[in-house]
């Protein structure tokens, strides 16, 4: 009796692979304020790899709303306190704790950020924020800003120009090269005749070649074009059908790899070409001038425009992965080889046109179409009147439900601090009358801007009843997600958000802005 | 101003105490802010948490920090080794006990005040008497059939008057999964808003591998791990009559090598330590980050229901980090004949010639059923009668002439997938 085993694919690792495991081991992260949003990015962080962490914090600790504050660290330095907790989370870590404020460091000795992979800023106000995003992009360092403020989170990141080299695309069509089959992959086609073999060989033969095979018989008999609407591909797909073997009856047989060919025509048919993505890398600047300072990623990226524009014919090197099919082991290793190969001599090729040659370029070729840069925009072109987006801004607020709401009465909380020093509503008795005040502040930012959008009374007013906490549950939230950022930053692996990430706990949505 | 026996200092709970006492255009119009509320989430209100590994240390911190105190967790592990870089409240002395009694200490004594009462067992251990405790249940396992057989149990606990629910039979049920960079939070209102069972389809399929693959033809290295995992470990028994431990490294090693053999015979690469452990403890690895998202949303929900502090999640978020950040929120919809929660009885179309056997396959096979080993009894002549029990596999092949079944007849299904048996009526088609 024939029994199913249950089986679930492992990624073990494989998510980060072993190359992203190395730069994660020798990252410096900073961490400005290890408020209960700080720890629990601190503690994702800390948790999983090993990583140099670094914290800077101005005051003194009050209420604990972090995991890794207690009762007794009350009074002390919060920074100091807090390293202490999560140091215990991995032995591996070194933690160290600044006792200046980051407003001093930025006053005395703003190079102090310079020996930083990243910057994380939590709760930090506006003008901090925008003096050291200022220090930062002049020495290219990541600047993740984040949030926690009532029931809503905020994140911001501010990166240059980030590379991303395996970015791992969750649906990507294999690159089977069945429309432009490469001439390894016909002479092994060769070696296949469908009609003369055995039953046992007929049934296990790989879809990819069973495709391929009829693919032959229709470019033949249609003037060598292959099935270009609905009608022709399920033409197609009968062709395929009628090639099942049929029992003595006339009853067709049970072929799964047949059925397998047939629920890949679609998929199998698609044209080959280059991402749209990866022509505009090939398109930059980075990629045409290519000299001396030129970063690893685009001599690489380089090299496999000239390998497109010689050995590769138009076309990206070969991938040389294949899925699982039902094929007999002999069929789908030599299938599995002849594409291997191929991959492997385009790699070749492509090292040729490389000036140094790099230990990752295996990885690059593989992953070739899944190459990507992330831009974000400065904090100082978001927050200048002549360069901020305004088209982003009015076309999200044709829904004045929309999360960009939230990001504007917080720019509007921010302006209040300034005039007020203090944060709208934080005692009860404040909650009724700041609701007006945070309304002025709100309508005094947009008309600095220009702009002209709809701000619901209501949005206001429960910002004033949020009185600027910082809820757990919310900040276990950002917490999260800033840390698995942090990690993409870090790691070059996995493309991360551009460039402000909202996130709404009241009704559990979030949206990610371009500003 | 100290607050019950003197765990409080002054400020402790303020950042929880603004939503619990100013009103606000977004809460629940069943809110009414009082300083009363506080008392309830730190003195009465009870929740319980199912599963201390991932998600549940999370979630224990999260509902901590947000003032809840009488707290239940249960689960039926011990640590691993392989639990500490993401289930924080572990370390390496800790390994070997049991997860929900070293939580529970860890909690209690972090969070002064904090009363969290492991159980280290497992959900089936419990009846009707210990779920009806709790206001609210949420849930952070990592098995489908679990939370059914959850599902279920909320469900058994509904009391209906005259076909009309009674709303304070309902125990909501939050309900958190997490695979890699993805994951999940739901709220389940049993009995009112969609169940687990009436969303089944949305669980991603699992990967079936035919045994022929692995006794005679493999192509992947996973095939050959399985290889040695279901056939070489039971022929060999390499380490006498042990069954094979995940965590065992000499196991491991063990089935490692033979797996490289194994590859090496079908000129397969690609078997290593890594993905041999991967396979034989079926692990999608643990991205500590999404346990903490997901836990952070779930965990959020109780404390919206239990202060009605705002309208809680309607009903579904989905959650990705993989590319960017991107969460997607629907109503999941109830099923109309969902054989969990719709007390609609079950129907079973079948010819009159068919064999058991078929009845069990449809059980097992469909969709929305997903049974794993179902067993099924039947009433015949006034006396209870089993037709099939796995373990006495006989009856399948037998007609249902042959059994004295008849159209209309109804069977009774009993399963690990609910805790109630399921009543289904056997229709005859011609």
């Amino acid at each position: 009796m024939l029994f199913m085993v249950t089986y679930m694919p492992t990624l073990c690792c494989r998510l980060w692979g072993d190359h992203g495991q190395d730069t994660l081991e020798n990252a410096h992260v900073c961490l400005i304020n290890a408020t209960a949003t700080g720890t629990e990015i601190l503690k994702n962080l800390v948790l999983p790899g090993n990583l140099n962490v670094f914290t800077a914090v101005p005051y003194v600790c009050i209420v604990s709303y972090s995991f890794f504050l207690t009762y007794n660290s009350i009074g002390k330095n919060r920074a100091q306190a807090a390293t202490e907790l999560l140091q215990e989370l991995n032995s591996h870590v070194s933690g160290n704790f600044v006792e200046e404020s980051p407003e001093k460091l930025l006053d005395n000795n703003p190079d102090f950020f310079h020996r930083f992979t990243i910057v994380i800023a939590v709760q930090l106000p506006e003008s901090t924020s925008l003096r050291l995003g200022s220090v930062l992009w002049s020495a290219s360092i990541p600047f993740l800003v984040c949030k926690t403020y009532g029931l809503i989170g905020y994140m911001r990141l501010v990166v240059q120009e980030h590379t991303v080299i395996e970015s791992h695309p969750d649906s990507a069509l294999e690159d089977l090269r069945l429309d432009k089959p490469f001439a390894e992959f016909k002479n092994h086609l060769q070696s296949f005749d469908l009609e003369s073999m055995n039953k046992k060989d007929h049934s296990h033969t790989p879809w990819i070649i069973i495709i391929a095979k009829y693919l032959e018989k229709w470019l033949s008999e249609h003037n060598y074009k292959p099935p270009q609407n609905y009608k022709e591909k399920e033409a197609f797909r009968q062709l395929i059908r009628d090639g099942i073997r049929k029992n003595e009856n006339g009853v067709p047989e049970d072929e799964e790899n047949f059925e397998e060919a047939i629920k890949n025509v679609n998929t199998a048919l698609n044209q080959t070409k280059i991402p749209s993505a990866v022509e505009e890398l090939f398109n930059s600047e980075q990629c045409n001038n290519i000299n001396s300072e030129s970063s690893s990623f685009w001599v690489m990226l380089r090299a496999v425009k000239d390998f497109v524009h010689s050995e590769g014919n138009r076309d990206l090197p070969v991938r040389g992965t294949i899925p699982d099919m039902i094929a007999d082991s002999q069929k789908f290793i030599n299938l599995q080889n002849v594409y291997r190969t191929k991959a492997m001599q385009d790699a070749a090729a492509v090292s040729t046109h490389v000036q140094r040659l790099l230990q990752s370029l295996g990885k690059v070729c593989k992953n070739a179409s899944f190459l990507r840069v992330v831009r974000c925009r400065s904090l100082a072109e978001e927050y200048g009147v002549d360069s901020v987006n305004k088209d982003e801004i009015t076309s999200c607020m044709d829904n004045p439900d929309s999360e960009m709401v939230f990001y504007l009465i917080l720019r509007g909380v921010e302006r209040f601090y300034q005039q007020h020093s203090r944060y709208p509503g934080v005692y009860n008795y404040q909650v009724e009358d700041d609701i007006s005040k945070l309304k002025l502040c709100v309508n005094s930012v947009m008309q600095e801007y220009n702009l002209n959008v709809n701000i619901k009374d209501d949005y206001v007013h429960e910002f004033c009843r949020f009185g600027a906490s910082e809820p757990h549950t919310v900040a276990a939230f950002i917490g999260g997600s800033a840390a698995q950022e942090a990690i993409k930053i870090i790691s070059h692996q996995f493309v991360p958000f551009n460039n402000t990430f909202i996130y709404n706990a009241m009704l559990q949505t979030s949206a990610t802005l371009q500003l | 101003m100290a607050v019950d026996g003197g765990y409080d200092w002054d400020g402790r709970w303020n950042h929880v105490r603004k939503f619990l006492e100013r009103p606000g255009p977004f809460a629940h119009p069943d809110f009414e802010p009082c300083t009363e509320s506080l008392q309830f989430l730190l003195e009465m209100c009870k929740i319980l948490v199912i599963g201390a590994g991932g998600l549940g240390c999370e979630l224990l911190k999260n509902l901590a920090l947000s003032g809840f105190r009488l707290i239940h967790v249960v689960d039926m592990d011990t640590i691993d080794i392989s639990n500490l870089n993401r289930q924080f409240l572990f370390r390496p002395k800790d390994v070997g006990r049991p997860k929900a009694e070293v939580a529970a200490d860890f909690i209690n004594n972090r969070i002064p005040g904090c009363k969290v009462v492991p159980h280290y067992k497992k959900i089936q251990d419990f009846d009707e008497s210990f779920y009806r405790q709790f206001h609210i249940i949420v849930c952070g396992l990592d098995s489908i059939i679990a939370r059914r057989w959850m599902n279920g149990m909320l469900i058994s606990l509904l009391s209906y008057e005259d076909g009309v629910l009674d709303p304070s039979s309902i125990i909501p049920l939050i309900d958190g999964g997490t695979e890699g960079f993805k994951g999940n939070s739901r709220v389940i209102l049993p009995g009112m808003t969609a169940c687990i069972d009436c969303t089944l389809e949305l669980y991603p399929p699992q990967i079936n591998f035919p045994m022929c693959t692995i006794a005679s033809m493999p192509r992947l290295p996973e095939h050959c791990i399985e290889y040695a995992r279901i056939l070489l470990w039971p022929k060999e028994k390499p380490f006498g009559e042990t069954s094979l431990d995940g965590d065992n490294p000499e196991h491991i090693q063990w089935v490692f090598k033979k797996s490289i053999e194994r590859a090496a015979e079908f000129h397969i690469t690609g078997v290593t330590y890594r993905l041999t452990q991967g396979v034989v403890k079926r692990i999608i690895p643990a991205v500590a980050s999404t346990n903490a998202v997901i836990a952070a949303a779930c965990s959020l929900e109780v404390f919206k229901i239990a202060s009605s502090a705002y309208i809680p999640l309607n009903n579904y978020l989905v959650f990705n980090d993989v590319d960017g950040l991107y969460t997607y929120t629907f109503e999941a919809e109830r099923k109309e004949n969902c054989s969990a929660c719709s007390q609609v009885p079950q129907n079973l179309q079948f010819p009159p010639s068919a064999k058991l056997q078929e009845v069990l396959e449809y059980l097992m096979e469909n969709a929305s059923l997903q049974m794993k080993s179902p067993a099924i009894t039947t009433t015949l002549e006034g006396k209870n009668k089993t037709l099939y029990l796995q373990v006495f596999n006989f009856t399948e092949h037998t007609h249902f002439f042959y059994l004295g079944l008849s159209d209309g007849q109804e069977l009774a299904v009993a399963d690990v997938t609910t805790p109630q048996t399921v009543l289904f009526k056997l229709n005859f088609t011609t």
